[in-house]
């Protein structure tokens, strides 16, 4: 498929930095959705006496096209774009890879910037696959790099 | 949350305290708010048809947080999660809901690991762990890998 030669352009294409604000509520809906009860997550009584001091976020609480940002945009949209207009039908995630590097704290202001970091093809059981990997590095508010996540788009 | 574990006491070959899962349609809408991830093969039976699936099925990435939390119950409130990776190999079904609040009869998932190797580098003490979701006929639909760092007793 030529197909492929086009999507494999996005390699090393960069967004420019997200930024988002990592609330409070917003990690006490994602534990409920997950179904985690560890007070750490929701009650301040609790956090303040624990070794952090305060909320924090569980640990994986990133990814994409979760948190990374609220919609699809920049390069993530446009590979995507381009691979629905390549003809792939069938888009499925085919897993994370997370380095959590330090604590994200309820209020901490998160800087997140994507990279397409590999499109490849390889010929699976039900024909060949495309795969799309990219990558995400959040950094905090006071400079230092909290964690790192690869996910793998797998397309046919 | 279990007892808090040390890294002497863990050894090759230990489990990890086993995490019930059941995942049901309304779980992934409240996972789809939290982590806005609103893909509609999530929570649309035909749109999932259309994607060649049988019907809306467990993201990924709900699976994922399952396994971080499988890993943070464990490690208790010393340990710290480093890293974190699994694959979506296989899809998984959710529950139907019979009321508001419960789900229909049905299949639990479990979240499971194994110890596969406790090393020291610097002065962290990490343990690596095969990690996996596992279906009800026992298959495990979404394999991966931790590795943590656990509190050291010392020598005394």
């Amino acid at each position: 498929m030529a197909a492929i030669e086009e999507l494999k352009k996005f390699i090393d294409k960069t967004d420019e930095p997200y930024i988002m604000e990592v609330e409070k509520g917003a990690i006490k809906r994602y534990a409920e959705a997950i179904g985690d009860p560890n007070p750490i997550y929701h009650d301040e009584e609790y956090a303040r006496t624990s070794k952090h001091g305060t909320i924090i976020s569980p640990p994986g609480f990133f990814g994409w096209p979760v948190k990374s940002r609220p919609h699809l945009s920049g390069v993530r949209k446009e590979l995507l774009e381009a691979i629905m207009k390549a003809g792939y039908k069938r888009l499925l995630d085919g897993g994370s890879e997370f380095d959590f590097l330090l604590p994200v704290r309820a209020g901490d202001t998160l800087a997140a910037s994507g990279r397409i970091a590999d499109v490849y093809e390889r010929e699976g059981k039900a024909g060949k696959l495309m795969f799309a990997v990219t990558e995400t590095t959040y950094i905090n508010q006071n400079g230092d790099r909290v964690a790192n996540v690869r996910s793998t788009l797998v397309c046919s | 949350m279990a007892k808090e574990i040390y890294w002497e006491d863990v050894e090759a070959g230990n489990e990890v305290t086993p995490l019930p899962k059941i995942p049901t349609t309304q779980m992934l809408v409240k996972w789809a708010g939290a982590s806005g991830d609103f893909n509609p093969a999530h929570y649309e039976d035909a749109f999932a048809n259309s994607q060649g699936l049988e019907r809306a099925y467990v993201h990924g990435q709900l699976k994922r947080a399952w396994l971080c939390q499988l890993m943070t119950d464990w490690i208790g409130k010393q340990g710290m999660l480093k890293t974190l990776s699994c694959q979506f190999r296989a899809v998984d079904w959710p529950r139907r809901m019979k009321t508001m609040e419960e789900p229909q009869e049905g299949d639990t998932w479990w979240c499971k690991g194994t110890v596969t190797k406790k090393y020291i580098e610097g002065d962290e003490h990490f343990v690596d762990c095969d990690i996996w979701v596992e279906n009800a006929k026992g298959e495990k639909t979404t394999p991966g890998k931790a590795t943590v760092v656990l509190p050291f007793k010392g020598l005394s």
